[in-house]
């Protein structure tokens, strides 16, 4: 009994059924579209072909142009050129209510529901004319029993878990009666179990006839249960042929590229670790609205190690690090740490910078709490350009706005303000201070140079000695740059061995 | 005691239909994520339009203009904020400012300089025949002029609206989550627009009434800050209709008060009775804030 | 080279704002049916057509709004939207009028004293609407005009009551002695020693802002309370509680100089609108004090000018109160659009999405 699903549909039918005599329409057809973001081509003339009852694995890299892509097949950008056609109609797609109505669907990344209302009004959404009650269960009901999915009407989405808020989020699609769906990354956010529950469920969506886009950057993903994959980067098709016909370092390589590295390489040992220099004990921490999400945590961490966190979303490890970095008080518990903990938070544009401030006013911002008197401009200036160089960012010069800078390059600056033992006010004593750093989902939305970069500076802090608090929602992330794992469930954290299987059923509390 | 508490229920209801107009205005477009500061600089225009239009066309050419009024400053709000993207409060202070410049401009020029009292014709209380006879509150509720019915009647229109249709449930899903909506199919700049549209006649419509249901006249900055007891109106009412009526209700009571204790021989200078709607609001704003929960997306930037 | 075509590019702005202001005021005045030439030339010598005007019209006007102009300039800065800089004026007024008629004999030390009163008077006013926002989460814009207005009936008591003058007559309070008063410039009118310090004020809040410490975290937790936070560890209550204060304490020490150099006396028409005015006035200049020495001068001119167009050429003062708005909505236009401009994403890396 898999969870939330309950039972199957159709039987499985792969799309090369000798049964399946004449070639249906293509269910959706991109042809030749092309994107520019102000100076950037997003997109160049990339074309798509997907059929019913395939599903279509779309892959690339972060920043490879996947999401703007079907961003334009649902209506919420409009290209510079191509054409759209479904269901072998041409169409003009000026907004989603346009795309709904030609039978599209998108789950998004981030899920695209209202919190505060219920399932039942999260799928009426977008109706029109009178709202009924039974109206709205009957939707809901309906579409429980068509997916197999267990929903119910009256329950507040912000109240549900994550994997079921997603169930909600492609529930809401087929109400409108999609027959193509685009999923964007959806098992970023799931444990492996469910993760697999979904793609099974995909498949079988798409065996009884529908047609689905699937957006990824997971290569096992893609093969083992796509009908046919296309790769997409820097905004150009590379590949585009069927699944049974790539392998895995194919689509490897036409994903990053002859040149660049491979992604994680494993983790180098290193020297052993020092001095404790975090140190928590029976911590407890509430979140922003009051919830205690945060149980009784002890941890220790020491100089020259990285201690990898993972957890599924809203797990505490959230409330974790921020305790450990000092930005939140904890409700009960000890927190020992470094004097300067550095910290790196996942929404880098609400909490790490100032946007439209130039680069030396954002390294600035370091510690610009404690900060008494005037403020030393020009030492300013010189540390943001030694910083600007030891780190790699490319920018015209320090009093350039932030914003004008990629998210590589704004990611790299504010890692060297963060890991850099120069930053922040001068420590009364002689003697070198541990470095302590917390670091939330550091290469979310970089390329796979960036994220490479920002490895080996992270590896490199740790081999200089820097104590290195690290989560991310990518596994494999952690675990090539961890060298101990800590997952976080329900509040709880545990330490578990560095085994995929191992850190995957801690994280759902098997 | 009764007969005291009548005439009190009556200057409840009068103080009270303006401030419920332009909340239940303002109600709509707090629901979408928006707060228009403006609200006041869209009652003085209205009620600048309904002298304006009283003068040319009697009782309904006055409420005609005092929509007009109001609908200019709400579009000139809305291509501020939704179409250069301006910031919300800003926008609104200055749409306040050039509304009492440009009204204060128009009357004199057209008006005269000296301010002399005008006298536009006003729609005098209506009774409704069965209803007036309830005891107490019979008289109070159902011998008001024709737009305080209006109003009665649109507070729970406006609540059927919001709860029972599905443009009330896209209404509120922009105010929580903008982003969700436009995925859903919803059109959320266009139904923004509507709502600053019907918040800013709803607006004017309240400085009409002040003028033609009541004062009779205008005075430069005659909405003395109504507008923004108005948007203290739509926190204390919870962004839901009824709500925001009850509270404008308090409010008119609490006004009618200094009669009554004038009437009872209470000797506290004028002054107090000025100032109590404005300290009122205070202590209303400082009780409900920690209470309630506003739209997600109010005050976002677009 | 690189600074002469920033002063050139300053200047071309000024002179482009001139421009543009005189073409709207002549606009208006044109659709208004109004003899064009004659108010624009009523305009011109009411506010700088002779020494007397410059002097005693146009700046005796622009120190309250230099000093105003700062008020909301810091506040603004912090991200706390101050709209009840005429209440804090009227506030330091009010306890400056009462101090300096307390203390008539000793004269000097009564005059700094009176200063001192309407600087914490006006901070403690906005204190009020301080505690609201961080206590209560009252919106400070519906906060502080409510304020305004209670202000405005506060000194109407005063003035009717505890600080009439003894004839009961009027209602405004006593003269104060001379010797209490801001003395005027010796050959400039009624200019007087008040320019000193709202020059001196302008210039210090500028040079904060731009080198100290509290200067940066003011702006920075204007432009994100979040980064502060969380980067910068700063405490964002605090700080935006000081700038609140602080914008309050300005706007008392002009009220508190206009009694005391302009009006001698409390009544209530003492400011005519100088704490909305002064949100022109500061968003013209940015939000930098040292800019808003400048623009409060204009402002200055253009009130001054009002008072003389509506004289000479009968049109209402009310409209530049029009222009002053449109100012605002030109000058937030103009940054909503540059914005845009400058959001793009980088080239040399695939980070293709807008950073937006």
């Amino acid at each position: 009994m898999r969870s939330g699903f309950r039972g199957r549909s159709s039987p499985h039918r792969p799309a090369s059924d000798p049964a399946r005599v004449t070639a249906p329409p293509l269910a959706l057809a991109l042809d030749g579209i092309s994107k520019r973001f102000e100076a950037v081509n997003a997109l160049h003339e990339v074309s798509l072909r997907v059929e019913a009852g395939t599903v279509h694995a779309l892959l690339g890299e972060n920043g490879a142009g996947k999401t703007t892509l079907m961003h334009v097949a649902f209506g919420m950008v409009s290209p510079d050129a191509g054409l759209v056609h479904v269901h072998g109609r041409r169409v003009e797609l000026r907004s989603p209510a346009d795309a709904i109505a030609n039978g599209l669907g998108m789950v998004h990344q981030h899920f695209s529901l209202v919190p505060t209302m219920t399932v039942a009004e999260n799928l009426a959404l977008g109706g029109h004319g009178l709202l009924r009650a039974h109206t709205m269960t009957d939707t809901v009901r309906r579409i429980a029993d068509q997916t197999g999915f267990a929903l119910e009407p009256r329950a507040l989405v912000e109240d549900l878990a994550v994997g079921a808020q997603q169930r909600v989020e492609i529930a809401k699609a087929l109400a409108r009666d999609a027959q193509i769906l685009i999923l964007d990354e959806p098992t970023a956010v799931l444990t492996p179990a469910e993760a697999d529950d979904l793609l099974h469920w995909i498949r079988d969506f798409a065996d009884a006839g529908n047609a689905v886009v699937l957006i990824t950057h997971k290569l096992n993903e893609a093969m083992a249960f796509a009908d046919h994959v296309t790769v997409l980067r820097q905004g150009h098709v590379v590949h585009d042929a069927p699944a049974a016909q790539a392998s895995a370092s194919e689509l490897t390589s036409a994903m990053i590229g002859r040149n660049a590295q491979t992604r994680h390489p494993p983790t180098s040992p290193g020297a052993p670790p020092g001095e404790t220099a975090f140190v928590a004990r029976n911590v407890s921490v509430r979140d922003e609205q009051g919830v205690m999400r945060l149980h009784d945590a002890s941890l220790v961490v020491r100089e020259g190690e990285i201690l990898g966190v993972a957890g599924v979303e809203a797990s505490g490890q959230r409330e974790l690090l921020r305790a450990l970095a000092g930005r939140v008080q904890v409700a009960t518990g000890t927190v020992t740490r470094p004097t300067r903990v550095g910290f790196v938070p996942e929404d880098r544009h609400r909490d790490a910078v100032l946007l439209d401030r130039s680069l030396t006013e954002n390294v600035a911002l370091r510690e610009a709490g404690r900060r008494r008197g005037r403020m030393p401009w020009l030492a300013l200036r010189e540390r943001t350009e030694r910083l600007m160089r030891e780190f790699d960012v490319r920018a015209p010069a320090t009093d350039a706005p932030m914003r004008s800078l990629s998210g590589g390059n704004q990611q790299k600056l504010v890692l060297g303000r963060e890991i850099d033992p120069e930053s922040g006010i001068a420590p009364a004593t002689g003697s070198p201070e541990p470095v302590g750093l917390v670091v939330e989902s550091p290469t979310r939305g970089l390329d796979v140079l960036a994220t490479a970069e920002v490895h080996a500076r992270l590896r490199a802090a740790r081999d200089a000695g820097a104590a290195i608090v690290l989560y991310s929602s990518d596994l494999d992330e952690v675990l090539s740059l961890a060298n101990r794992i800590l997952v976080v469930h329900a509040g709880t954290v545990r330490e578990v061995s560095m085994d995929r299987d191992a850190v995957g059923r801690a994280m759902i509390g098997a | 005691m009764t007969s005291a508490l009548t005439p009190f229920l009556a200057a409840t209801i009068r103080t009270a239909t303006p401030l419920a107009l332009a909340a239940l205005g303002e109600m709509l477009v707090e629901r979408t994520g928006i707060i228009n500061i403006g609200l006041e600089g869209a009652v003085l225009a209205g009620a600048f339009g309904a002298l304006a239009g009283a003068t040319a066309g009697g009782v309904a050419g006055g409420y005609a203009g005092a929509m007009l009024g109001g609908l200019v400053v709400g579009a000139l709000f809305a291509w501020g904020v939704l179409i250069l993207r301006a910031d919300q409060i800003i926008t609104g202070m200055a749409l306040t400012l050039f509304s009492a410049g440009a009204t204060g401009t128009l009357y004199r020029a057209w008006y005269g300089t000296s301010g002399a009292a005008l006298h536009a014709p006003t729609s005098g209380p209506r009774s409704i025949p069965i209803l007036t006879s309830i005891p107490v509150v019979g008289e109070a509720l159902f011998h008001q002029p024709v737009i305080t019915y209006f109003t009665y009647l649109l507070t729970p229109v406006l609540a059927w609206w919001m709860y029972r249709t599905h443009s009330g449930l896209a209404l509120r899903a922009i105010g929580e989550r903008p982003d969700a909506a436009e995925a859903a199919g919803i059109h959320v700049a266009r139904t923004r627009a509507h709502a600053v549209l019907v918040g800013g006649l709803l607006g004017g419509l309240a400085g009409g009434t002040l003028v033609l249901a009541q004062a009779g006249t205008f005075v430069e900055n005659m909405s003395a800050g109504r507008g923004f007891i108005a948007l203290a109106i739509v926190v204390l009412g919870r962004w839901r209709p009824f709500g925001v009526a009850l509270g404008a209700l308090l409010f008119g009571a609490a006004s009618a008060l200094q009669y009554a204790f004038q009437a009872m021989g209470w000797n506290a200078p004028y002054q107090l009775f000025l100032a109590a709607p404005y300290l009122l609001t205070l202590a209303a704003l400082a009780g409900a804030m920690g209470r309630t929960r506003a739209p997600a997306a109010l005050g976002r930037p677009l | 080279m690189l600074r002469d075509s920033r002063a050139l590019r300053v200047l071309i702005v000024a002179i482009g704002t001139i421009a543009a202001l005189t073409s709207a005021i002549a606009l208006l005045l044109l659709v208004g049916g109004y003899d064009v030439v004659r108010a624009l030339d009523a305009l011109w010598t009411g506010s700088v057509g002779s020494w007397y005007a410059v002097t005693s019209a146009t700046l005796v006007r622009a120190i309250p709004l230099m000093l105003t102009g700062c008020a909301v300039a810091v506040a603004f800065r912090a991200g706390v939207f101050n709209i009840g800089a005429e209440g804090q004026l009227l506030a330091g007024g009010a306890a400056a009028a009462a101090i300096a008629l307390a203390f008539p004999d000793t004269g000097r030390v009564t005059l700094l004293a009176a200063l001192l009163a309407g600087i914490l008077a006006g901070g403690a006013w906005a204190g009020i609407a301080a505690l609201l926002r961080e206590r209560f989460g009252v919106q400070e814009v519906i906060s502080t005009i409510m304020l305004n207005f209670i202000a405005l009936y506060g000194v109407s008591l005063l003035v009717r009551g505890m600080l009439q003058e003894p004839t009961h007559a009027y209602p405004q309070s006593s003269t104060i002695a001379e010797a209490v008063r801001l003395t005027r410039l010796p050959g400039a009118g009624r200019l007087h020693t008040g320019i000193l310090i709202a020059l001196a004020i302008a210039l210090l809040m500028g040079w904060l802002f731009r080198n100290s410490a509290a200067g940066f975290r003011l702006m920075a937790v204007g432009e994100s309370p979040a980064a502060a936070m969380s980067a910068g560890m700063i405490d964002v209550h605090r700080t935006r509680t000081m700038a609140f204060v602080t914008s309050g304490a300005l706007a008392g020490l002009a009220g508190a100089i206009e009694v005391l150099g302009v009006t001698y006396a409390l009544y209530e028409d003492l400011s005519p609108g100088y704490g909305y005015t002064a949100i022109a006035v500061a968003l013209l200049a940015g939000l930098d004090p040292w800019r808003v020495m400048f623009t409060s001068l204009l402002f200055g001119a253009l009130e001054a000018g009002a008072g003389a167009m509506q004289r000479d050429a009968g049109v209402p003062s009310t409209l530049v109160a029009m222009i002053e708005a449109l100012l605002i909505l030109g000058v937030v236009a103009a940054q909503a659009v540059r914005r845009r401009r400058t959001t793009h994403a980088h080239v040399d890396d695939a980070g293709l999405e807008p950073t937006t």
